[in-house]
């Protein structure tokens, strides 16, 4: 029953004559994905190359490795690498547990119209631009007329330039994320909470179960599967740091602490015109992006299919 | 029943305690809005001598006035609604027909198209090679290249693609039997039954569209085809270090401050008008766009 190859071409031809409709309305989308997301792939050659936009990647010479060691030499991409390492870890710790907390506090909320009016509340900063929230964080911390500062001033102490210091950088931005997007992401840890089996709960009452009790023994524990997928998702996602909102906050003063890897590429490649070193810069953080995500997506794999979720 | 402890007392406390925390946390969300709000219509004076914390001072529209006539504001203003619409419409054009061909099984090559669409959520060019590609595609400064540029995602596609591949069958073998075409099949069938699906990819594509400011910063040179949020950046961003220009603004009845808060809230006012609306779809939009490959 085998096949010849020229009976399988001649099926395969059959099969997209047969479809050919299918193909047409799949062809917009296929010469986009092309276009926009794989033709710039091919662009990534410029990271190993001494780029020149006149000459193009056709003509610019090959140099191997040089513009990665060129990289790993030059301190301010090593201090890049290292910041957005730290700024994701600090979000680990005091972000990620935010959203969760959130959750079960409104799990308890017994007024079902204040309930929905909080989430209606929380939820709205997801929907607000950057450019909104640096604008607000810029007013609320400007040392004459903020609200920090006045506030500040109004127990006798000095006012803090918050925004030019850099160790005011990371908690402000990191507060400040939390503020937008901690609301919106509770959402998915109510839907694992709301498929919670009301038997337990009705169980642990009997037993005369209080409701802290309740919440630490039984909700927790049931959306357990819930957090550690999303750990594991952040965790994948350590070198992707909000650049677009940090664009927004810092300035030399405070890039020490503020500079991320995706902002030192906009400099140098946008800003600037290295393009190849940028580009390598991108290319490396895409490579370790890409590992921890896959691993992540790995684990997460087998952590859901061997857990109650 | 009795022995019910419903409302023992530690509960009451806890019941308590829980509802004064989430108060706050709700009040500490909403407050930097209530502030904005009230500096955008409070005098300039009064918001440069400190005095505006919660409450509107000296109530004035001074700032709307000099926002309102400013003719960059208005441009802004109606390119932000030229590359929200015009992109919404391109992302539905391009994605809804490619994650309908996709979500048929018989397709020829599915999962390679599957796979190269999937792959693009774990692994992207950046931002040098992108910018780089733009401009050999000319399409740098260019309406047009900032509503093709970013017309498709992964995410929204497998979102689309999911939610057609799980149209009962009965629904498409009726249509066939009557003869349609694909594209019919789409049209009659498939859109109408995949209207929520289709309404929350539409407003991620319009809430992103609005909000985004990056690209449109990198990508376009023209003055009278920056978007709103592009203006926003400089006028607060990068205006704000600048006295000289703050100071130009103080005047007894607008200040820097208020002017920048009017603007702010004049591009919430939108979001704020489709959000009751679409925070029922996006909420749903998450959790079915769990993503799967």
């Amino acid at each position: 029953m085998k096949q010849t190859y020229q009976q399988r071409l001649h099926d395969l031809w059959g099969d997209v004559r047969r479809d050919w409709q299918l193909y047409l309305l799949l062809a917009p989308m296929a010469i986009w994905f092309a276009l926009f997301l794989y033709k710039p792939m091919y662009g990534l050659v410029i990271a190993f190359q001494d780029f020149s936009i006149f000459r193009g990647i056709e003509k610019s010479p090959w140099v191997g490795f040089a513009n990665f060691v060129e990289l790993f030499q030059n301190d301010m991409f090593v201090r890049a690498f290292w910041n957005t390492i730290t700024i994701s870890g600090l979000g680990l710790i005091f972000a990620f547990p935010v959203p969760i907390i959130l959750a079960l506090m409104f799990n308890e909320v017994q007024n079902e119209v204040g309930r929905r009016w909080a989430q209606t509340i929380v939820y709205l900063p997801h929907f607000i631009s950057v450019v909104i929230v640096a604008g607000i964080v810029i007013n609320f911390l400007s040392p004459s007329i903020g609200i920090v500062n006045l506030f500040l001033k109004g127990i006798g102490l000095e006012p803090i330039y918050f925004l030019t210091q850099p160790e005011w950088f990371r908690p402000v931005f990191i507060g400040s994320s939390v503020w937008k997007e901690s609301g919106f992401e509770s959402i998915v840890y109510l839907a694992a909470i709301a498929g919670v089996s009301p038997t337990l709960y009705e169980s642990a009452r009997v037993d005369g179960a209080s409701r802290w009790q309740m919440m630490w023994r039984i909700t927790l524990p049931c959306i357990l599967p819930t957090i550690v997928i999303m750990l594991i998702i952040r965790i994948g996602n350590l070198v992707e740091v909000g650049f677009e909102y940090i664009i927004l906050l810092y300035r030399p003063s405070t890039y020490e602490s503020a500079d991320v890897v995706s902002t030192f590429i906009y400099r140098t490649g946008l800003q600037g015109t290295q393009y190849d070193l940028a580009t390598a810069a991108g290319l490396f953080n895409a490579v370790i992006a890409f590992v921890l995500v896959y691993s992540a997506n790995r684990i997460s794999r087998r952590v859901s299919s061997t857990s109650l979720w | 029943m009795k022995s019910f402890n419903l409302y023992s007392r530690g509960d009451k406390i806890f019941g308590w305690a829980n509802a004064i925390l989430l108060s706050l946390f709700v009040l500490s969300t909403l407050y930097p809005f209530i502030y904005v709000a009230a500096v955008s219509i409070s005098s300039g004076a009064a918001v440069t001598a400190g005095r505006v914390t919660l409450w509107p001072v000296d109530v004035t529209l001074a700032a709307y006035e000099h926002v309102l006539s400013d003719r960059m504001f208005w441009i802004a203003y109606g390119n932000t609604f030229i590359y929200t619409f015009g992109g919404t419409f391109m992302s539905l054009l391009i994605m809804i027909p490619g994650a309908y061909a996709l979500s048929r099984k018989r397709l020829r090559g599915r999962t390679f198209f599957n796979i190269a669409i999937a792959f693009t959520l774990w692994f992207h060019a950046g931002m040098i090679p992108f910018f780089l590609n733009m401009r050999d595609l000319g399409l740098l400064d260019s309406r047009f290249g900032i509503i093709i540029g970013f017309a498709a995602s992964a995410f929204n596609v497998i979102l689309l693609r999911n939610f057609f591949e799980a149209v009962p069958k009965s629904f498409e073998e009726a249509a066939k039997m009557d003869g349609a075409s694909e594209l019919q099949l789409l049209w009659k069938v498939f859109i109408p039954l995949s209207k929520p699906a289709i309404v929350t990819v539409a407003l991620f594509c319009i809430v992103s569209r609005w909000n985004g400011y990056f690209w449109a910063m990198v990508l376009l040179r023209g003055e009278e085809k920056i978007p709103l949020q592009v203006y926003l950046k400089r006028v607060i961003v990068d205006l704000n270090s600048n006295d000289e220009f703050a100071s130009s603004l103080l005047t007894a009845h607008y200040s820097f401050e208020t002017v920048t808060s009017a603007i702010m809230i004049a591009s919430i006012i939108p979001v704020l008008i489709i959000y009751p609306y679409a925070q029922k779809y996006f909420t749903k939009g998450i959790l079915l766009g769990g993503v799967k490959e």
